[in-house]
């Protein structure tokens, strides 16, 4: 990291203006010797500055230089921006200019990770940044800015004070075993308190994987058996022509993969290949594989034809999908009824025709209802918002819940803690702080103690 | 005059370090201020408790002398923390005054290449960084290879009694004046500690009946592992509780600018856990009361010991506020509290060994490293003294970990975090404490006892046979199957447990947390050692949890096997923060584990330090 990067920081293509970063110990200096203006060496620092870029005496383009000394940046190294004339052209050419001079290129998102690794941002916020920087939705967007601002690592921090206090409680339980003053941790004190620590975790968990619903999209499936309608409907909600829809049985081998975007809710489609039983090899394969998926998917729509009976693939495809996200949609509804639906009473369903595809429309509202998504429309946007910070969460959950099982099956308290803590370490891990002094300074802080 | 190893104070530290010394062939020489006062208790008359209790018995794993001193001179004994579980129970002891170190003198005076000396020593003899001996007051040099400073509270001790403040050490003993000044010219770092200690009471001038009887437990305990329990139950002393009231706390709120400390006249930073009867009456306003302890001190003499009530009150609040209290109205005060300011050396300039990284071949331990307690300062002193003579053999030193011992705990946390006030052993500052119980020290240490020489043949046999007899036990519990007879089924039934219905091993009964393993008796007669009957049933019963510990702990052992190297310039090291910088360069810690562990290092900092050593690495 001795080394000085440098990136173009907005959107290649044709805008107003581009902004060129160069980060690192020798941003400034190298800037300047392509700068004609104020020596920028001399400037202060958190200032702008207006002058040409020139290459030997031809000049490049006409800019305006913003000069941010360390620390207070956001590398916390020397930052200069360049602000530059859109257009790919004169963008790159100033970027080649300073590759020239012993400035490397940036790696993506390298610029964050110094920040996080010069301790300006916590790791919470690096990944935020990260978020930011791909996001795919409005919403999404939202969610990553709250994360910025540190509210998700707020919200662990909330819940780690939580068991720090009751850590610190028990804690002071055993190095001071006479002291009446303290109020002594029993298990029936215990308990509740760890469960309503736990609820407030799994509140958190559950609103943070509707949260990654929101950053990384439903991923649905569309599943039936051969030429019932699937592509259409894909097609339908795709506005494209990528999967082939054709009346001949088992032309969708593979999955096709598309992403719309729904209410600012992404939806990855994943089309499958025809399920039913089959002795081509190859399309063999697609049908093992699209069984396969019901269990990758975050939502599966089974389509079924109105004027073909229930077959014993569509049976067994509804017995495969009773315990996940489904909506059935029952297509070609404009043709005589052959379907027996007494066995859909407890599904999501909607009806469709085959030209118009009318009634896909309520697709949409189906899938919004299904995940609570209108919900999320007024609420916070502060969740958990990637796996990793997901699956840790889940870990100090899953401890919080040993500690209990472990306090009713009577297990001594110095063993139970260890789950306790463990939970407390887990949620550290998701903001980047470990095991401290804290817990002693939690200890001394509220209560009294003495010889 | 000269000699290997040099102690200087005769404390509980210089005790453990002159004696570990000695017993490894070095000859050895403790001065201290006054031989009668060595291995003294001059605050609490009682040794051990939790975290500390563990303390006592990991000195006498390794082969140190405080467990069996006070087994031989316990006026009653207690089991703590019997209801939360294995790993944080305790013994601890009410230790008597005089015959604590009447013993620690006789046992000091037997040893073999070990001498007494009464003298206060003035300074250091340092040649080219490196220790060469010891001047004396009156200006006698002793030569000797290695210096170990356990001088306690004495440096440039004051004691402050409200605005009084006088140069002296505890209970009127001559305080260092010189020796601070000294190692502060040598380039030490030098901080202002200050404790307190309570008023002492004569035992005929209370009314007992006013209070609520503490005795010991009824039955005997040994704090070492090679002692059978030294009384008799029944006779041992009990303490007694009383409490502060309204009344009490009206006249301390009102006479409060008169504390020293309130007053302003104490610089030194006092204990947290330890606060006087005044910090903790201002800190707690919402407290009606709070307990007070009535500890015996001897058989000798009748002084009471009022612990909770350390003061820097001046006498005649002092006064005041003991008659204030249940019982203590015509209490006559023997000795009145005061408060105590000492120097000490900021604990980072040590190294895991406590050698000080300025001078070789000189170490400190106890107090003067900023520690609080009996036990703290006699595993210092011992870790001192085991180290200076593997320095002087020439031998690897000798580091615990903080997943080996509670000893490991407290040296790591002294050198990487330093501190700020007195510190003190908590069962909260080990993380791994589960694996360090009270009753598994010896099978945790004595092994490294034996090879560093402080543990004999014959107890090293002891632990060997102790070591395979559990192993016996655990595979006989496996092999031995109950079947689901009407006989099983109702005896299970009546001891409250659920009944079997397919073979079942006693190993997988005792997993059961309700069944003890006096229970399986019933079974089987099992002939094993008691203690022997508690490690297996600790290892069988909470086996998930041991795991969980011990796997936590191969975590924390990752970290701590990425070694930094001893040259590494933290100032080459780029982007990282200044305050850690400066920590790391101050610190210079051995490992990315020890460094994660100092304060003012955040993760961000160690994620920059361990890519800056891999670059190092494969530059290389």
């Amino acid at each position: 990291m001795d080394d000085t990067i440098a990136a173009i920081s907005t959107a290649l293509g044709v805008g107003a203006i581009s902004i060129i970063r160069v980060s690192g110990k020798d941003a400034i200096a190298t800037v300047n010797q392509l700068f004609s203006g104020k020596n920028l060496e001399k400037v202060p620092s958190h200032t702008i500055h207006y002058g040409y870029i020139k290459d030997q005496d031809e000049v490049i383009d006409e800019v305006l230089v913003t000069v941010m000394k360390s620390p207070k940046t956001f590398t916390t190294e020397d930052v200069v921006e360049i602000n530059c004339h859109g257009g790919i052209t004169t963008t790159n050419k100033i970027l080649e200019l300073l590759l020239s001079k012993n400035i490397r290129l940036a790696e993506p998102g390298e610029f964050t990770k110094r920040a996080f690794l010069n301790g300006r941002i916590d790791l919470m916020s690096a990944e935020s940044i990260m978020d930011l920087i791909q996001v795919k939705t409005d919403k999404a967007r939202k969610m990553a800015v709250q994360g910025i601002q540190g509210k998700q690592s707020k919200m662990i921090q909330n819940v780690r004070q939580k068991i720090l206090e009751l850590l610190a409680n028990i804690e002071v339980n055993i190095d001071y075993p006479e002291y009446e003053d303290i109020e002594v941790m029993t298990n029936e004190k215990l308990l509740p308190e760890l469960e309503e620590v736990q609820n407030e975790l799994t509140e958190i968990i559950s609103q943070s994987q509707n949260g990654q619903i929101l950053k990384e999209g439903i991923k649905t499936i569309i599943i039936g058996k051969p030429n019932v309608g699937k592509s259409s409907i894909l097609n339908r909600l795709l506005d494209e022509e990528k999967a082939i829809v054709t009346d001949i049985e088992g032309t969708t081998r593979d999955t096709v993969e598309g992403s719309i975007q729904l209410n600012g809710i992404l939806l990855n489609m994943i089309d499958t290949a025809g399920i039913r039983k089959t002795d081509d090899v190859v399309e063999q394969l697609g049908v093992n594989k699209s069984l396969s998926l019901i269990d990758q998917a975050d939502l599966i729509v089974v389509v079924l034809a109105n004027n073909e009976p229930l077959s014993q693939e569509d049976l067994e495809i509804l017995e495969k999908t009773k315990d996940k996200n489904t909506i059935v949609v029952i297509n070609k509804n404009d043709l005589p009824s052959k379907l027996d639906k007494t066995i859909l009473k407890d599904r999501v369903v909607i009806e469709t025709n085959t030209v118009t595809l009318n009634g896909i429309d309520s697709l949409q509202k189906k899938i919004l209802e299904l995940f609570h998504l209108n919900q999320l429309e007024q609420q916070d946007y502060t969740y958990l918002s990637n796996a990793r910070q997901i699956a840790l969460a889940k870990e100090a959950k899953n401890s919080l819940n040993d500690a209990r099982c472990g306090l009713l099956e009577q297990v001594p308290i110095d063993m139970v803690e260890i789950d306790i803590k463990k939970s407390w370490d887990k949620l550290g891990e998701i903001i980047g702080e470990t095991y401290t002094e804290e817990l002693i300074d939690q200890l001394f802080k509220q209560f009294c103690l003495g010889k | 005059m000269k000699y290997e190893v040099i102690v200087v104070g005769g404390g509980h530290a210089g005790c453990e370090a002159a004696l570990a010394t000695a017993r490894l062939g070095h000859s050895t020489l403790l001065v201290t201020s006054n031989i009668q006062n060595v291995a003294d208790m001059p605050c609490n008359p009682s040794i051990g408790g939790p975290a500390k209790g563990i303390i006592v018995r990991e000195i006498d794993a390794l082969g140190g002398e405080m467990a069996n001193n006070i087994d031989h001179s316990s006026l009653q004994m207690k089991m703590l923390n019997t209801k939360k579980g294995p790993a944080v129970q305790a013994l601890r002891a009410q230790g008597d005054k005089i015959t604590y170190p009447q013993q620690m003198l006789k046992t000091l005076s037997q040893q073999q290449n070990l001498e007494l000396k009464e003298a206060m020593v003035k300074t250091l003899v340092v040649e080219n960084y490196k220790i060469n001996g010891v001047v004396l007051e009156d200006g006698t040099e002793i030569q000797g290879k290695s210096v170990i400073l356990t001088t306690g509270t004495y440096l440039n001790a004051m004691i402050l009694v409200g605005d009084q403040k006088k140069s002296s050490g505890p209970h009127e003993e001559k305080p260092s004046k010189y020796l601070s000044n000294h190692l502060s010219q040598l380039g030490f770092k030098i901080i202002r500690l200050k404790t307190g200690t309570p008023p002492r009471i004569a035992k005929d001038s209370i009314d007992f009946s006013k209070t609520q009887l503490e005795p010991g437990d009824d039955r005997a305990y040994a704090f070492s592992f090679d002692n059978e329990p030294q009384y008799v139950p029944k006779d041992q002393l009990p303490c007694y509780l009383v409490y502060s009231n309204e009344q009490t706390h009206k006249i301390i709120k009102e006479h409060l600018q008169e504390s020293s400390m309130y007053g302003g006249y104490v610089e030194g930073i006092g204990p947290r856990y330890c606060p006087s009867i005044e910090d903790k009456v201002v800190r707690f306003q919402d407290k009606e009361r709070h307990q007070l302890f009535l500890e015996p001190e001897s058989i000798y003499y009748d002084d009471i010991y009022l612990q909770g009530f350390s003061t820097s009150m001046p006498h005649y609040v002092q006064e005041q506020m003991v008659h204030s209290l249940k019982g203590l109205e015509h209490a006559v005060i023997k000795k009145y509290a005061y408060a105590i300011e000492y120097d000490a050396i900021d604990p980072l300039q040590l190294k895991p060994t406590l050698e000080t990284k300025l001078i070789e071949n000189l170490y400190t331990a106890g107090q003067i490293n900023g520690t609080s307690g009996y036990e703290e300062a006699a595993c210092q002193g011992l870790m001192a003294g085991i180290n200076a003579s593997l320095k002087l053999r020439k031998k690897e030193p000798f580091i615990l970990k903080r997943n080996e011992a509670y000893i490991g705990v407290l040296i790591d946390d002294l050198i990487t975090k330093g501190v700020k006030d007195p510190y003190r052993l908590l069962t909260s500052r080990a993380e791994y404490r589960l694996l360090l119980r009270h009753d598994n020290a010896d099978l945790r240490l004595r092994e490294y006892g034996y090879q560093i020489g402080l543990i004999d043949e014959n107890r090293y046999q002891k632990l060997k046979a102790k070591k395979e007899a559990i192993e016996n036990l655990l595979e006989k519990l496996k092999h031995i199957k109950i079947t689901p007879t009407q006989e099983v089924n109702d005896y299970l039934n009546s001891i409250s447990t659920a009944i079997i219905k397919d073979g079942t091993t006693l190993y997988q009964l005792l997993k059961r947390p309700e069944i003890t393993f006096d229970q399986l008796q019933h079974f089987h007669l099992f002939e094993e050692e008691q203690e022997v009957k508690e490690q297996v049933e600790i290892n069988i019963k909470y086996e998930g949890y041991i795991k969980k510990a011990q796997k936590e702990a191969e975590k924390m052992l990752q970290l701590e096997n990425k070694k930094i190297p001893e040259y590494i310039d933290y100032d080459k090291i780029p982007n990282l923060a200044s305050e850690a910088r400066q920590k790391l360069q101050q610190v210079k810690p051995m490992s990315i584990g020890q460094a994660t562990r100092i304060s003012g290092v955040n993760p961000a900092d160690i994620s920059v330090l361990m890519v800056y050593l891999k670059r190092m690495e494969s530059n290389e």
